[in-house]
């Protein structure tokens, strides 16, 4: 049997030694993610560091007015927070879309950025993957892939990100702060996952032993007109095939301020910077939003079997941006 | 016993007698029986879909704590080669025997320890090497393996000039469909504990009919099938899938045997997936003429499967076409693909699930081709008695559920053009199925006791899968008594009690009762005031007609609404009717709760389900519920299935199954409604989200938005 260590400790000082001082100890958290794959052999940790008893549950307001979501907050709190509610809405629906309401009571902030790709070759040890054992090969590439990335990906791994809280966290501008034994750093969630080269098992810019501590959402007035649409296999219980985050501020007919994400594509949230820039300042017409999205998408490189979920990107950024174009110009005509 | 002061327990809606049991934690499923002195076995899989063990090394498995053995091929006692199972010889049964493999999940070693966990560890240390040979795994039915099936169902159908009937038919729909593999996904694993006494083997086991599990394995032991002894008494689902005699008991007999000692052989989900049957993808060809005015000619249905080299199966998805509708030419092929996948076994509706999807998919064809209303078309067609065999109809009531489905569901409102309804950016469309399931009984036996404290013991080898057989059956002796249901104790689920039908082929409940009714009578006529217990016993094998003068099948109508979302390709069922004429009906509460079962089911077939193969080395890649889609709740809508008057007459009761028949017409209906909402024809199931999606065209796109 594969034994291992368990530890539950109450300072944040406490965990990091314990995790700089073991070989092969790691964080525990809801355990959602990183128990399944101990359970599938994927993962072996000797030791598991328990962090729910830190006191890194809160949900706050930074000075500037944006929000402070503690690392061991869970998912469901995060999801009915008033405030992300209010002000983030696309966050709180992009969460209640993921998994299940029980899933959700376990699962925390920090865990749901740092849970592993849903490629069933990862999961699967038997099965060569270079993002589980660098430089056994990809096996999805040409393989299974129906769900994998169309964008952003390299013949090293075509796998995508699972979350659905990152999309929306990657459209305000979120940025993760941690702590190590040296101190505390932050790192902007666009600059959090490494892009995939050819080392896909090197997944964050975290520092090795850091324990994210919280992620920051800067204030931003556009993201409380925001909205998270997930489309997937089935109507609810499953990954996103294909999933948007979008805000939209208009003002005197012209687009004032946008945010745009993806999810399901890529081995990131991706951030479409092209869509957002095409639409920003002009008015939010059916052929902008329409001409955004094919801006966005023209770089993706489906893969045998996933030329579809380009077409799903496309027509789903433009479904959601549209909707929030009808709601902004209801606004403005009532 | 006054038979006036009874109320008749059939026809009433009575909820599972064992209900509060199962959803209190306290019904024991076969894991949760305990045994003294049990070991634990760790089922090890082939990771190669074709080729020879070359070496199992098993030296660090053994090493480990707690590691009572290994079993292999190689010190595994010999099984019985030649044995046969529901559809011929199969070679799939005797495991570890030899080093070959033909499928990746076949079973090729047990580790055994004193705990599960020291199992599971140790079987990770096993050290497996393969001679990997070419594997095949590209179904097709022009395959060159192609043969035609075996005819054990009897022959197929050819009535008629066929080519003459295509060539004078106004319009031909000529059509392909697919299916893929599926994996049926009961909720309870496959497990099983076996033990052995005195050259006597005892099992507990999760399976669909112990006794005819028990006789495989007599003969697979090469033993009196007397010596043999299996229980299930609560099973968690099986949906064929335990209609066959499992790994997980044969592995444990073994192991029990090798060791001395109880063992217990619990699958885990992923297992379940690897190593338990599917059923096979299919392809199937559908060929239909008719007249201008919507009168059929011929009829041409030819349908392939795949299944495994080591066994004979039967996919019989070409029933509808020889008995649903009247045409003078009616052709029905089967043919058999021996590829390198999981030997089938029968799942949900075997043969009519994915039959019925491609031949009513035709059948919307034609009606769409001949702009005649479906519904329409598929009254104009009803046969007065059976188109192939001439025989009579002992009942048949489709029309009866066609017409009454159209009333509820508002038929009559319904614009017969595609893509013309739209609700938003969603479209909306409407479709229809009927669907003929054939019935019957197997041979079963039942005993009754008369007991000196005024109760029945009735005892009958019926299982109970979570249907609520047990619950119907208990009516139907309570009936055949004439006393009140309190009087009845029912045992079932075990192998002891005797030659009895399982729960599959819709026709357990029936043979059972059957059984039970015949042997009530038996019991009637001996029943003086003894003071003593009194037993009547009847097996029925004798009094079952094999040759009836009258066709006898189960009907229904399915009526389905969908919303699509083009943009996107989600399909959502909005509404579900089927209404059905399965004979007089036992329990309507729980008939009514099997057939919405088995509607979510065929709604799940339609949308979801898919087993995908590594297309390099033939492996699951879906091998657990992140990967293999079953329809969640969320997908499921609000379901009304109701019944039709109806009296089987070759039933002494007027019974007859209803098991599978909720599954069969679903998916046909969906994907018609799917094609009267975007105008699109889905010929290959799922229909998933990937083969719906359309390029937005300029007029669906959404109202252009312009913020003054
Ligand atoms: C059946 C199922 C369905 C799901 N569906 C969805 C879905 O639809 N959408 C979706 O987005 N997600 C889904 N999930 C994933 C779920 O959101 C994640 O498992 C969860 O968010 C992980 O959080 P956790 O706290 O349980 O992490 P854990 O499993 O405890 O940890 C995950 C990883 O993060 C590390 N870690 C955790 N916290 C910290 C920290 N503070 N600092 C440093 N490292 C840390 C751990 O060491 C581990 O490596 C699903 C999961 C399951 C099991
Ligand atoms: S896509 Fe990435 S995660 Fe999947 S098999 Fe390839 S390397 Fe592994």
């Amino acid at each position: 049997m594969r034994a291992f260590a368990y530890q539950r400790t109450t300072q944040i000082r406490d965990a990091l030694n314990l995790i700089a001082q073991h070989d092969g100890a790691r964080f525990l958290a809801g355990g959602t993610n990183l128990v399944d794959l101990m359970k599938a052999g994927v993962e072996s940790p000797a030791r598991l560091v328990d962090i729910r008893s830190l006191a890194l549950g809160e949900i706050g307001e930074t000075p500037d007015g944006g929000l402070v979501l503690g690392a061991t907050a869970t998912n469901s709190a995060v999801a009915a927070d008033a405030q992300v509610r209010l002000r983030y809405p696309a966050l709180s629906q992009a969460i209640l879309a993921g998994a299940s309401g029980q899933l959700r009571n376990m699962a925390t902030v920090g865990g749901n950025l740092l849970q592993r790709t849903r490629c069933a070759y990862f999961a699967d040890p038997s099965e060569a993957c270079n993002r589980r054992v660098p430089g056994s090969g990809c096996s999805a590439i040409n393989g299974a892939h129906h769900n994998h990335a169309i964008l952003d990906w390299t013949e090293h791994c075509v796998a995508t990100h699972p979350s659905d809280m990152a999309v929306p966290l990657s459209a305000f501008d979120a940025v993760v702060r941690y702590e190590t034994l040296d101190g505390t750093g932050e790192i902007p969630l666009s600059e959090f996952y490494l892009p995939v080269g050819n080392r896909p098992d090197r997944e964050t810019a975290l520092p090795d032993g850091a324990l994210i501590t919280a992620v920051v959402i800067p204030a931003a007035a556009v993201a409380s007109k925001s909205r998270y649409r997930k489309v997937r296999e089935r109507a609810s219980y499953a990954f996103a095939t294909v999933s948007v985050a979008a805000a939209l501020d208009v003002q005197q007919g012209l687009v004032q301020d946008v945010r745009l994400a993806l999810g399901g594509v890529a081995s990131r949230p991706w951030r479409a910077r092209l869509a957002e820039s095409a639409l920003r300042g002009g008015p939010a017409t059916a052929e902008r939003i329409s001409a955004a999205a094919d801006v966005e998408i023209a770089a993706a490189e489906p893969l045998r079997d996933n030329a579809y979920k380009v077409t799903l990107a496309r027509n789903l950024i433009e479904a959601v941006l549209t909707e929030l174009a009808a709601d902004a110009g209801e606004e403005s005509n009532g | 016993m006054n038979p006036d002061e009874i109320v008749a327990a059939v026809g009433e809606s009575r909820p599972r007698i064992e209900g509060r049991l199962k959803v209190s934690g306290s019904a024991h499923y076969v894991a949760d029986l305990p045994m003294p002195n049990l070991a634990h076995g760790w089922m090890v899989t082939a990771a190669v879909s074709r080729g020879r063990i070359r070496d199992i090394d098993a030296t660090d498995a053994l090493a480990q704590p707690g590691v009572l053995g290994v079993l292999d091929h190689r010190n595994t006692r010999r099984l019985n080669p030649d044995i046969a199972h529901h559809f011929g010889p199969d070679r799939s049964l005797p495991l570890l025997q030899d080093e070959v493999i033909e499928y990746a999940g076949r079973p090729i070693a047990l580790v055994v320890a004193e705990t599960p966990e020291q199992a599971r560890a140790a079987a990770a240390a096993l050290r497996v090497t393969y001679d990997a040979k070419p594997h095949d795994i590209e179904f097709s039915m022009n395959h060159p393996a192609t043969r035609p099936a075996s005819t054990l169902f009897g022959p197929e159908a050819d009535t008629g000039d066929l080519e003459a009937e295509l060539a004078g038919s106004a319009m031909v729909v000529d059509e392909l469909y697919h299916t893929p593999e599926e994996s049926h996904s009961a909720m309870e694993p496959h497990v099983a504990t076996a033990w052995w006494e005195d050259g006597h083997l005892y099992a507990f086991d999760s399976n669909q009919g112990p006794f005819g599990i028990s006789q495989v394995m007599a003969s697979l032991f090469l033993i009196d099938p007397e010596r043999v002894h299996i229980r299930a008494e609560h099973v968690g689902g099986g949906f064929g899938a335990k209609t066959i005699c499992g790994a997980q008991i044969i592995l444990a007999a073994l192991a029990a045997e090798h060791l001395q000692r109880p063992v217990r052989v619990a699958l885990t989900r992923r297992q379940v997936f690897l190593a338990t049957g599917s059923r096979p993808p299919t392809e199937q060809r559908v060929r239909i003429g008719a007249d201008a005015d919507g009168r059929l000619r011929a009829i041409h249905h030819h349908a392939a499967f795949a299944q495994s080299p080591l066994a004979e199966y039967i996919e019989w998805c070409t029933e509808q076409a020889r008995t649903l509708y009247a045409a003078p030419a009616i052709r029905t092929e089967l043919s058999a693909v021996p590829l390198n996948l999981l030997p089938p076994c029968s799942m949900r509706g075997p043969g009519a699930s994915p039959g019925s999807f491609a031949f009513e998919s035709a059948i919307d064809e034609v009606a769409e081709r001949l702009q005649i209303d479906p519904l329409q078309l598929r009254l104009l067609n009803q046969p007065v008695v059976s188109p192939v065999s001439g025989r009579p109809f002992s009942t048949r009531r489709l029309v009866q559920c066609l017409q009454e489905g159209a009333r509820r569901f508002g038929w009559a409102q319904r614009d017969p053009r595609p893509r013309v309804r739209r609700e938003g950016n969603l479209l909306v469309g409407t479709g229809v199925a009927a669907v003929a399931f054939i019935a019957g009984v197997f041979p079963s036996s039942a005993a009754i006791t008369a007991e000196t404290d005024g109760t029945f013991s009735v005892r009958v080898g019926a299982t109970d899968i979570g249907t609520g057989a047990r619950t119907a059956l208990i009516a139907v002796a309570a009936d055949a008594l004439a006393v009140g249901t309190e009087r009845v104790r029912m045992h079932i689920g075990d192998s002891d009690l005797g030659l009895a039908a399982g729960a599959g082929g819709s026709r357990g409940t029936t043979s059972c009762a059957f059984a039970i009714t015949e042997t009530a009578k038996a019991l009637r006529e001996k029943l003086g005031d003894s003071a003593r217990p009194v037993t009547a016993s009847v097996d029925t094998t004798p009094l079952i007609n094999w040759q009836p003068a009258e066709e006898r099948y189960t009907y229904s109508a399915v009526f389905a609404e969908v919303t699509v979302d083009p943009a996107t390709g989600e399909v959502r069922v909005r509404r579900l009717l089927g209404m059905f004429a399965v004979g007089r009906v036992i329990n309507p509460l729980l008939a009514r709760s099997q057939l919405i079962g088995g509607m979510i089911g065929g709604l799940s077939m339609a949308l979801h389900e898919e087993s995908v193969r590594d297309p390099l080395t033939g492996r699951l890649v879906t091998a657990d519920f992140a990967g293999y889609h079953i329809s969640a709740h969320a997908d499921v809508p609000t379901i009304e299935a109701d019944f039709v008057a109806d009296y089987e007459p070759q039933d002494p009761s007027g019974f007859n199954g209803l098991g599978e028949i909720g599954n069969a017409g679903t998916a046909a209906a969906i994907a018609n409604a799917v094609w009267h909402a975007t105008g699109t024809r889905h010929r290959t199931l799922p229909i998933s989200l990937s083969r719906v999606i359309e390029r937005a065209a300029a007029q669906d796109r959404p109202e252009a938005v312009s913020v003054a």
